[in-house]
């Protein structure tokens, strides 16, 4: 279990890093983006909230594997496949977290409006600068309640990582997986007890999220 | 500032509240006489040719439920209404009656599998499996050995063919022998051990049927589960599969039969 | 002088855009006109927050826009006040003045000075939460001018705030041009800013500028709509020559053009701005002893002799312009005519200070 838990919380973690880096500035273009493709991009996002994990694993095996669009990319690493490996686990995981990073962070550039951007530009500042200096930092409540959610959802992920885990003790058996396998062996004290720990552990990061909602409305 | 998080979230609760309020309303269709079978991931696809056949003859209705056989156990011991229970295994038929969740009357085998060594690319296995000794892959996929027999046989072989301690690490575990042949068909493991009905129709591909003796036969039984004790349906898909008719096509898919 | 030269022509979903004007690169100049005319998009082209295909940009002598040539906003010396102030929330306030600052690299205009010109030393330490709307609004004016402008777009700056704050910042508006030698240009809908702030004037309508010159040839024109509405006026930009101690009253301008207006208005040689309302100035044929204090010699230049009960008059008097509203009767049964010349009596407390 040990094992599982340090898997999990640096697959949770790592996810949040490269979302993140990824996430933040598509939802940025998305916030501020007009025409139809903006909505179809959004959509796109939106869609691991409602495909079954199974679908996204199908497709991710599918393209991680020797017949995918990176397989010429791998055999340069001597890889044929990026599934059953923690780095295929960190792109599931990406995959399947990304409209929890996504949505919360548009709303809070969505809300933001062009406004101080505006000013900032008038103020000399380059559109980079102006991202990184007062978009961002002016952001920063959405952010992070999207990097929380996103690194909660990606601690209880079960669904992606059977599909593509391929189950390997210490590297890509997370705490849900040892869950699922205590569980399918009757071993249901030990699946209690990790459970509880996920359970609580996603609560206080949910409780975080909300008193940070909280505190960024008061100011 | 507004964070809008949560709005989302509320949302898709709100949409599954109101899905579960339709789904109350609905009227239930009209029943017609129908039994509902778990049936071991391995026999996926006879089990389907059978259910279908019993339905034309007795017009009683067959739903099956396809996962691994250790699921299965897990499910049934915490209420599943499954009547009906075709096993990967003798062991956990055996089991389930023995806490009275099972009738060990009805305990019968009415498939013995056999295990292939499968590869989706032509070729790659030959003839004698010597590619297992060659270390030459990467990933090979077995199905989990707690909950799947085949799994269980997999890992029996590789020992068998003193293997196993060099190709461990290379092993990636499907939770069920469906899973264990979606890893290998989607070349992601470039081969694997699988139930030979699974790919005895398969087209291109490579396989090597794993000689009996390195492993212990897979025996699979059928037993009537409590929920099934008073339905004629349940008994009588039972009863169906004995039948030579049945047993004919059971073979057909590479499976040996008990007379 | 150096001119600020700008054409902008451009389609945004059924609103058509077509602004040319040339106004002096110094002092301030009013941009006037009914709400959604265009005064705010015609900002946002000249700060290149909006690029249109037609536009064309010339800031003394310096080209910011020209066909197939177009300067970013952060490339270009242009501070912009917002309506809504938009500071930064998440910085002091001494690091929103500073933002611009920094930028730009320092500059001719000091932070001491803009601090002092603004009383903004008691803010500096706090955030923009804590500010009121017009401290903000203080602070925006302050942050835009350390960025080191050479033009200064003003977009409404006073209209989100209450009465109270628009007076205090009012001053600064008017003293802001000439204490930093920047140019201002300055939006309004609302005529009495545009009347205490602009030298010079343009006014728009449905995209479109359709006068453009001093503020005071425009508000006498008759063929414009300033002087025909409701509380027409004039302004007159007056020398303070001296104060009567005695009843408490200041004299400014020089003859011909010599007022009196109760209270004290400035230091002797200071400018002041003096409001004169078209219906508080009345016309004599000869001197005659009133209560009215100021009576001028001025001649007919223009008179709009419709037939409403009313006659506007403009009326000349050395270089400056009045504007007068009187009945018609009162015109015909004086017998007035252009070019005739004839008193003008206007009621001292009528001269508001501006």
């Amino acid at each position: 279990m040990g094992a599982a838990a340090v898997l999990t919380l640096e697959l949770a973690s790592l996810t949040t890093l490269v979302l993140l880096m990824l996430g933040v500035p598509l939802a940025w273009g998305l916030a501020y983006a007009k025409g139809w493709w903006a909505e179809v991009v959004g959509a796109v996002v939106s869609l691991p909230l409602v495909l079954p994990p199974t679908v996204l694993g199908f497709y991710l095996l599918i393209l991680l594997g020797p017949n995918g669009p990176f397989a010429p990319l791998l055999s340069h690493f001597g890889l044929t496949t990026l599934a059953f490996s923690f780095p295929g686990l960190v792109i599931g995981s990406c995959v399947y977290s990304l409209p929890f990073m996504v949505q919360p962070v548009r709303g809070a550039f969505a809300a933001l409006g062009q406004g101080a951007w505006e000013a900032a530009l008038t103020l000399r500042a380059t559109p980079l600068d102006a991202f990184f200096s007062v978009t961002l930092p002016l952001a920063r409540g959405g952010i992070a309640t999207g990097a929380l959610l996103a690194f909660a959802h990606t601690l209880g992920e079960f669904g992606v990582v059977t599909m593509i885990g391929g189950d390997i003790p210490g590297k890509t058996d997370v705490l849900s997986i040892v869950i699922f396998d205590d569980v399918e062996n009757l071993d249901w004290n030990q699946a209690g007890r990790i459970s509880a720990v996920l359970a609580l552990f996603s609560f206080l990061v949910i409780l975080a999220t909300l008193r940070l909602g909280h505190r960024t409305e008061r100011t | 500032m507004k964070t809008t998080g949560f709005p989302l979230n509320c949302r898709a609760l709100g949409f599954a509240a109101a899905a579960l309020a339709l789904l109350t309303v609905l009227p239930a269709p009209a029943r017609a006489a129908s039994t509902s079978i778990a049936v071991a991931a391995n026999f996926t696809v006879p089990a389907k040719r059978l259910a279908a056949a019993f339905a034309q003859k007795t017009g009683d209705n067959v739903v099956l439920s396809f996962g691994s056989s250790g699921q299965f156990v897990t499910e049934i011991t915490q209420g599943a209404p499954y009547e009906v229970f075709l096993s990967a295994d003798a062991v956990r038929p055996e089991k389930l009656a023995a806490i009275g969740l099972a009738s060990k009357s009805s305990l019968f085998t009415y498939a013995v599998g056999k295990l292939v060594l499968y590869s989706a690319k032509p070729g790659y296995v030959d003839a004698a499996g010597k590619v297992l000794a060659s270390g030459k892959f990467a990933h090979i996929a077995i199905a989990d050995p707690k909950a799947a027999p085949y799994g269980a046989a997999g890992i029996e072989a590789l020992k068998a063919l003193g293997l196993y301690d060099t190709v461990m690490s290379k092993i990636v575990t499907g939770k069920s022998i469906a899973q264990t042949y979606e890893f290998i068909a989607t070349g992601n493991a470039e081969l694997g051990f699988v139930a030979l009905s699974q790919v005895i129709n398969a087209k291109g591909g490579s396989q090597w049927l794993v000689p009996a003796a390195d492993y212990q036969p897979i025996v699979q039984d059928a037993v009537l589960l409590k929920a099934g004790d008073n339905d004629p349906v349940a008994k009588a898909f039972l009863a169906y599969i004995k039948s030579p008719e049945a047993l004919a096509v059971i073979r057909s898919y590479g499976y040996a039969t008990k007379p | 002088m150096s001119r600020i030269i700008a054409s902008f022509q451009g389609s945004f979903g059924g609103f058509r855009l077509d602004a040319g004007f040339d106004i002096p690169a110094g002092g301030r100049t009013g941009l006037f006109g009914p709400s959604g005319c265009g005064k705010s998009t015609v900002l946002r082209c000249m700060a290149g927050l909006v690029r249109l295909q037609g536009g064309n940009l010339r800031v003394g002598g310096e080209v910011w826009q020209e066909d197939g040539y177009f300067l970013p906003p952060y490339k270009r010396a242009v501070g912009y006040v917002f309506q809504d102030a938009r500071l930064f929330t998440h910085l002091s306030v001494r690091d929103n003045l500073r933002f611009g600052l920094r930028r730009a690299g320092g500059g001719r205009i000091a932070e001491a000075d803009v601090v002092e010109f603004l009383g903004l030393a008691p803010l500096l330490g706090r955030y923009p939460a804590a500010l009121s709307g017009g401290e903000r609004q203080r602070v925006a004016i302050g942050r835009t001018l350390l960025a080191q402008p050479r033009l200064l777009l003003m977009d409404e700056p006073l209209a989100a705030l209450d009465r109270e704050s628009a007076e205090q910042i009012l001053p600064r508006l008017r003293e802001v041009s000439a204490r930093f030698g920047v140019p201002v240009l300055y939006v309004s809908h609302q005529m009495d800013e545009i009347e205490r702030i602009a030298q010079h004037l343009l006014l728009m309508r449905a995209g479109r500028v359709m006068a453009a010159g001093a503020l005071t040839d425009l508000l006498t024109d008759l063929s414009l709509p300033f002087a025909a509405r409701d509380g027409a006026a004039t302004v007159l930009e007056l020398t303070v020559s001296a104060y009567d101690e005695t009843y408490g009253l200041t004299l400014a301008g020089a003859p011909p053009l010599c007022l009196t207006v109760p209270g004290w208005l400035g230091a002797v040689g200071a400018v002041i701005r003096l409001r004169v309302r078209a219906s508080d100035v009345s016309l004599l044929r000869r001197p005659a002893s009133s209560s009215v204090l100021n009576l001028l010699p001025t001649r007919i230049l223009a008179a709009d002799i419709q037939t409403g009960p009313h006659v506007l008059v403009v009326l000349g008097v050395g270089e400056a312009r009045l504007l007068a509203r009187i009945t018609r009767k009162s015109w015909d049964q004086m017998g007035l005519a252009l070019g005739q010349e004839i008193f003008a009596q206007v009621k001292a407390e009528a001269l508001a200070g501006a």
